[in-house]
Formats: C-alpha cells, structure tokens, sequence
C-alpha cells in the first residue's frame, strides 16, 4: 500500500496541510474515551475475543493474529522472512520454504490478506498472503496457522495486486506493480519502456481439497502498474477488477510523471472467458522460472521445486477478455460491494469516489460504448460504465469496505478520516477522523458477500502523540470504531507490529474448533524423527554427525555427545515427544550461527551446527517447559579433527571419571 | 543475578500450577462434581471415564504388543520398567499397587486426577513434575496396562 506516491502525501500532510493536520487532532484526551468506549473493547480475563484479526506485516514479512475487539496480539506467523523465535527459515525444515529462483531470500514485505471463502462468504480455510518485493503468494493454514506454500511469480516485478480471490476461491490473483521487460529481451534500455516493458497479471489456481497453488495462466497485460483489485460476486462472479496507475507508461520520478493523466485504469478481467480459451487451448507456453515451495505435515518439512513454464494468453489478440474503465486519478482501492453489482475506484488524488455499475458495464461492451483502445485494449466510456460519484467525500480516497446494509466505509489518507457513504444513492453518512493518515481499513467480512460489520479498524500510517514516545520510530497505530449504530465510534486504539497494510477479521467460531493441538507422533514420517527415546542416536556420515533427540519434560536425549571433530556438520533432529496441547520445546547450542527451533508437539526440527572450536558446548531447551525446566540441558563434546575419540551418546549415563575416552 | 533469576523460575512454576488447571472452568465444575459421586463409588479406581475393567488370563498378546510399542514412543522417557524412578516412578509392580481403572484413569485424564485424586496428587509431590497428557485413547491405555501386567510377571 505505501507508494512513493504515499510518501510524498506524507510530506504533504507534515509539511503543507497544517490545516487538515490540526483539524484531525484530538480536542483533548478525554474526548476520545468517550461514553461506554472501554467497555464496548474489553474483553475481560478468561474470555475470548470474537473475531480473529488477520493482519498483514508490511515490512516484517509476516502475519500477525489480533484477537476483537479488544486489540491483543496472539501470535506472529512467520511467512516471508526469517523469524529466529521459531527457526522458520533458519531450520533445516523451514529453509526450502524461502527458496526462489534467485535464491535464497530471507525477507519480504507482505501487505494484503485474503482469508479463503466459499460460496463467497469466509470458510475459515486459509489466509493468503502476498510478497511485494520478490513476487511471491502464501497460503497459511487456518488449522495450524503456520504457512504451508508459497508460489514465486514470473514475469512479474512487485506483487502488489495480490492476493486477491474468486467467490470459491477458485483463483488467486497476482498482478505486478513494476512492469518490466520479459522473456528473452531483458537486456533493453529503461528508456525503452513503451516497446519492452509489460504486465503480467497471474491468475493461480486452489486445489479446493488440499489448497494447491498452481499459476492456471498469466494475462500479457499493456505496462502499466497494477495496485489492488477485487474480485466480482454475486452477478459479478467470473469478472475481477483491477485498478492501475502509470498508465503514462513513466519510468522516472513517477510522483510527478505518473500524475498527468486526469484518468488511469480500472481494468475489468473476464476470467471466465480467459478460462474459455485455456480449455480452447489458446493459451502459449513460455519458458519462466520460479519456485514452488510446499509445506508437509507428516514430514514436518518444506520441499522447493523449480518450475519451467508457465501458460500466457495475450488479451490484445484474444479479444473479450479485458476492458478498461477510465478512473480518476491514480485509483488505489479497488472494491466491489457485497452483490456485486458495484465498482468502486478510489482515486487517490481525486475529490471523488467513482462507483462504477456491473450491469452498465455489462451494457456497455454489448453496446460497444468504447472511447477507442489503450494498447489494442478497448477503453468503456466512463459514464456508460458510472453508477454515480460521491461528491465532496475527503481528500485521498484509498480503500473502501462494506457492511451488510448497504453502507460503504472509505479510507481517506490526507483528511485522515473515514467516511461512512450509502453505495445505492451515494450520500455521505458520517465521518470520524483517524489518528493519523489511514492507509487500509477493514470491516469483518468487510470484502465477502456476507460482512459481519461491527466493527471497522483503521491500519494508520502515522503515529505521533498517541503513544509513549520510543525514538525516532513509533508503534503502528491501529484503530477500532464501532459502526453498529449510524454514528461510527472510536472505541481502542492499539499498536501493531510490523507495519500493517490490509487486514482481514473472522468470526471466532469459524476457526476456533478446528485449531490444532498437537502433532501426532504415529503420524511424524520425518525421515531423522526419533519415535521414543529408545531410537534416539547419532549417526556418524562422512563430516556429517546426525543427533537423532527426542525432547520430553524436562530431559533431552541424548544429553552427552562426545566424538564431534572440527570440520564436523552437526544436524540436531529434535523429536518432541510431548502429546499435550501448547508444550513446545526448544533446542539451541552455543555458538550456532542459526537460531534456536521451537519444536511443537509431536514434531521434528533439524538445527544445524558447524562448530569451528573444540571444545566441550553447552545446549539446552528454550522454551520454559515444566519445574525442571532449567535442567533441560546437555553437552556435546568436540574434538580435533583427525582425533580418536569414539563417537558416543547417552543421556542419565555416570561414567567413572577415568573411562573418559581421549584422557 | 543468580538469585533472582531462580525466584523467578520459581515464580513461574507457582503461576504455572496455579493457572493450569483453572482455564477448562466449566468442564471442571462438571467433573469436581461428577468426581464427588465416584470418591464415594470407590476412591482407589481413580477419577474419569474408566469404570470397570475385566483382565483375562492368560494376557492378550496383541494388547502386550502394541502397549510395548506405546510405552517406547510416549511413555520410557520417564519410566523405567524396574523400580527406578527417573522422571516418573518405575513401573516394577505398579498393576498390583494400583486397580487397573486407577492406571488407565491416570493416563486417559491426567489433569484431572493430578487435581483431585489423593494417590495422584502424592505422586506430583514425589516427582514434581506434571505426568504430561500423552494424547492417549481409552484401547491404548488398555494395551499399556496389559504390558504392564506382563512386566509385573504375569502370563
């Protein structure tokens, strides 16, 4: 969501718009906490939250669950970047799972949700996520909330419109913010932007079974940024819509040069159609390379596989499959109501809200209602496509959300506010402000057929003056307004981590029963799991010492390794043994360049160490256990290499002190 | 340092007995008082689903096999087959200390019998350390108890 563009109106706000920055500030403490606000947000000890809060982590690469509405953290999933609390990325088990075509890549900045749905409305399956900066998709297992794939995208350079999906959840959408240069003509001149740079938009199909990622085809867009999209519903179902910017086709100081235009492009996707021609076989192949990464349960680790070729169709030959709609100006948001009949384009540096009509447009293709063609695609009339305009709504439109009756929740970035209008006859309802500069806002169920309503939060951009001060950098600042009645009520402020971007919320009972406890042990196919301690070992391959150790309250086993040499790589598999619910355990040694592993239980997670001393070296469990926790501790001895000590383990062994092998 | 990091783990340890077994509050209340009826049915069969079991002889090799395979993957790491107790006491003699139903209630609902059975709570004072619930279905414990008849020596 933050563009340069973003940027600039930062600066604006900061350094220009002292007027709308003093007008949004707050009167006075207490005129925030007003009436019955704490108690509409407190949850009180002992229960629980009513809606699973999914939230993006912007540039932590990550999602974080928030319970609402009281605003508590529960827990951070690690998606796209390393996270040394668990491991992920630093395990054995978890590397494969950062693996791209360039490479290993431990971060990225992971801005939207998507939860899956069926039938339009949330099925509590899934929650995709994308990668902004290597273009990559992940899909988080709701069950398990930890990520279980992740799907590279070529020909693409920025997956910002992404993860956007179908009713079903039949595809997820990725389109690219950067165009660029593909396929054999990579080598060309910036300059040469208008000839050689395109946008690919990938449509990645979901196995509704096992939610198997797969790009079905990509559409060879004109080179143009793409920003977000929605898909349609209802009657609009087939149908997904995109919103673009640079439409100038500027490759520098884009601030300025991708502003000319009064209007750009919300660019409507028959996918139905595209599916037509794939079945027709209309579609190319083209060589493209990208990584697969998927997660297994059984064997408790990720598998990477490189890909070769991905399906094209070319919509400026294949006709019927994209439209564009003319949108003021550099349009953001892109979102379709609950029926689906309605388009919004959020033009974020427009004074209005265009809200487009699926029928009109329906209309006016049949019609050919065209004002001629952007790039051999044809371009609708922007009034033969508009339900109408919401006059005078704030200044920078962004995001918009719905409730179940009929009422639309725009964000509006350089008021900082948000503004409550009617889709149907487009009147502006009410308006709160927002501390300070709202990027996204999101309605529980606020994108599906169904919103639960409630609530709105707002994700803010800054932050000043509403929390302790920490330095130079502050916590994100996030929001929560009633909208229950027909005035919009702050009702919590509370911080985030990362830097949030979109959100999604769930009702509880969705998700809730189907968590995960444990891991069964008859189930772990880990080829190095230790099933009971009598198969714990180490194994000795070439440099290669394989520690095969089952963790249990409050003992590791083995817990005395002797026979390590330098030069050694010493594989810790760590088998928890545990069968109870929220008993992990962790594993760390001294001196390991990695990190520690959280091993849930019932699972296996491999360490890896490369000592380069010798040494004896202490290891132990991480994560506080039982009483005896800080008894949870052994030793691993290393030797010089070429030395005769005797590979050997043991765990509750005394030895008589002269037996110790190399005195 | 030293000091105030071990009052530390000892506060934690207090908190963690303390919260553990309040967070399933509704289930409990049920159980305190179904618990109530069965202390007066018979205290030494122990609390939780397992009423009466029949043991037949001679032992059903099948059980013996599988309780064998269960006690290697969840259960050896604390217990030992002879008297030694490590973590946990050693299971030399434990089905002719205990009714069978006490055994398989302890490994089928061990929370429960850890906050409410005398016997149990004895054994967290001994062993301070929680027997952890090792996700065990009614038929396994049954097999586990057969393995333990046959470490006691019967046939």
């Amino acid at each position: 969501m933050k563009t340069k563009i973003h940027r600039l109106l930062t600066l604006l706000v900061i350094f220009t718009s002292a007027v709308v920055w003093q007008s949004c500030k707050p009167k006075a403490p207490a005129s925030v906490a007003m009436g019955d606000a704490a108690s509409k947000a407190f949850v009180p000890p002992g229960k629980y939250d009513e809606f699973y809060n999914v939230v993006s982590g912007g540039f932590n690469g990550q999602m974080s669950i928030y319970g609402l509405p009281s605003g508590r953290l529960f827990r951070i999933i690690p998606v796209f970047s390393q996270f040394p609390e668990s491991g992920w990325g630093y395990s054995e088990e978890t590397k494969p799972m950062l693996n791209t075509s360039h490479g290993f890549v431990p971060w990225d900045d992971l801005h939207h949700i998507a939860l899956s749905t069926t039938n339009g409305e949330h099925d509590g399956r899934w929650a995709f996520g994308n990668a902004n900066n290597t273009p990559r998709v992940a899909r988080v297992d709701m069950k398990t909330f930890k990520t279980v794939e992740i799907l590279e995208l070529p020909n693409s350079g920025g997956n910002h419109s992404s993860p956007f999906i179908t009713e079903n959840t039949e595809y997820v959408v990725a389109g690219t913010r950067f165009s660029v240069p593909v396929g054999d003509k990579t080598d060309v001149p910036i300059s040469s932007f208008k000839e050689n740079f395109k946008g690919y938009i990938s449509f990645i199909s979901v196995d509704p079974t096992d939610g198997k990622m797969k790009i079905a085809f990509q559409l060879k867009t004109p080179g143009v940024s793409f920003d977000l999209a929605r898909a349609g519903k209802g009657k609009s179902h087939g149908w997904f819509f995109f919103s673009t910017y640079n439409t100038e086709q500027a490759y520098t100081l884009l601030e300025v040069n991708a502003s000319q235009k009064d209007k750009d492009f919300i660019m409507a996707v028959n996918w139905k159609k595209a599916e037509e021609y794939i079945k027709a076989g209309k579609g190319t192949k083209s060589k493209a390379k990208y990584a697969h990464n998927v997660w297994d349960e059984h064997t408790h680790t990720g598998v990477s596989t490189i890909m070769d070729e991905v399906l094209q169709l070319d919509p400026a030959e294949l006709k019927d499959i994209i439209y564009f709609i003319p949108c003021p100006k550099s349009p953001h948001g892109c979102d379709t109501d609950p029926t689906g009949e309605y388009i919004v384009g959020s033009g974020k540096l427009a004074a209005l809200i265009p809200v487009f009509s699926f029928t009109k447009i329906q209309q006016a293709i049949a019609n050919k209602e065209f004002e001629g063609e952007f790039a051999g695609i044809p371009v609708i009339k922007y009034e033969a496509a508009l339900h109408g305009e919401v006059k005078k709504p704030g200044l920078g439109p962004l995001h918009t959300e719905f409730d179940a009756k009929g009422n639309a929740y725009t964000s509006f970035f350089v008021s900082s506010e948000i503004v409550k209008w009617n889709v149907q006859s487009l009147e502006v309802l009410d308006r709160v402000p927002t501390y300070y500069s709202i990027g996204h806002l999101s309605v529980p169920g606020g994108p599906t057929k169904k919103p639960h309503g409630k609530y709105v939060v707002a994700y803010n951009k800054i932050t000043k003056d509403r929390y302790l001060p920490t330095g130079p950098e502050l916590t994100q600042s996030a929001q929560l307004y009633d909208i229950s009645g027909d005035k919009m009520q702050l009702i919590l402020d509370f911080p985030t981590t990362g830097e949030p971007h979109y959100a999604e919320s769930i009702p509880a009972e969705l998700v809730m029963p189907n968590s995960v406890k444990i891991f069964k042990l008859e189930e772990n196919k880990h080829p190095y799991a230790a099933l009971g301690e009598g198969q714990a070992k180490v194994e000795r391959k070439g440099n290669q010492v394989h520690v095969y150790m089952t963790a249990i309250r409050s003992h590791l086993t083995p817990d005395n390794i002797e026979g390590v040499k330098l030069g050694d790589d010493v594989y810790f598999h760590v088998t928890n043994l545990e069968q109870d619910w929220d008993v992990p355990h962790g594993f760390a040694i001294k001196g390991a360049s990695t990190a520690e592993v959280l091993v849930m239980p019932g699972e296996t997670q491999t360490l890896k160490w490369k000592p380069l001393t010798t040494g004896v070296f202490p290891f132990y469990c991480t994560d506080f256990c039982s009483a005896l926790h800080q008894e949870m501790q052994g030793y691993v001895r290393v030797s010089p290499a070429g030395s005769n000590v005797p590979l050997k383990f043991s765990t509750g062994k005394i030895d008589d002190q002269s037996s110790g092998a190399g005195q | 340092m030293k000091t105030i990091k071990s009052l530390f783990g000892v506060s934690l340890v207090a908190v963690m007995f303390a919260c553990a077994p309040e967070k399933p509050v509704d289930k409990e209340e049920k159980d305190l008082n179904k618990s109530a009826v069965e202390a007066i049915t018979d205290p030494t069969k122990g609390i939780g689903a397992v009423k009466n079991v029949t043991l037949n002889t001679p032992l059903e090799q099948d059980r013996v096999k599988r309780g064998l395979a269960i006690y290697e993957m969840k259960c050896l790491s604390c217990h030992k087959l002879d008297e030694t107790r490590i973590v946990g006491p050693g299971w030399k003699d434990v089905t002719k200390n205990r009714k069978p139903e006490w055994i398989m209630n302890m490994i089928t609902n061990v929370d429960v019998m850890l906050e409410q059975d005398p016997e149990a709570q004895k054994l967290l004072e001994l062993c301070l350390m929680r027997m952890p619930n090792q996700n065990m279905s009614i038929g396994d414990a049954r097999d586990v108890l057969e393995f333990m008849r046959q470490n006691d020596g019967e046939k």
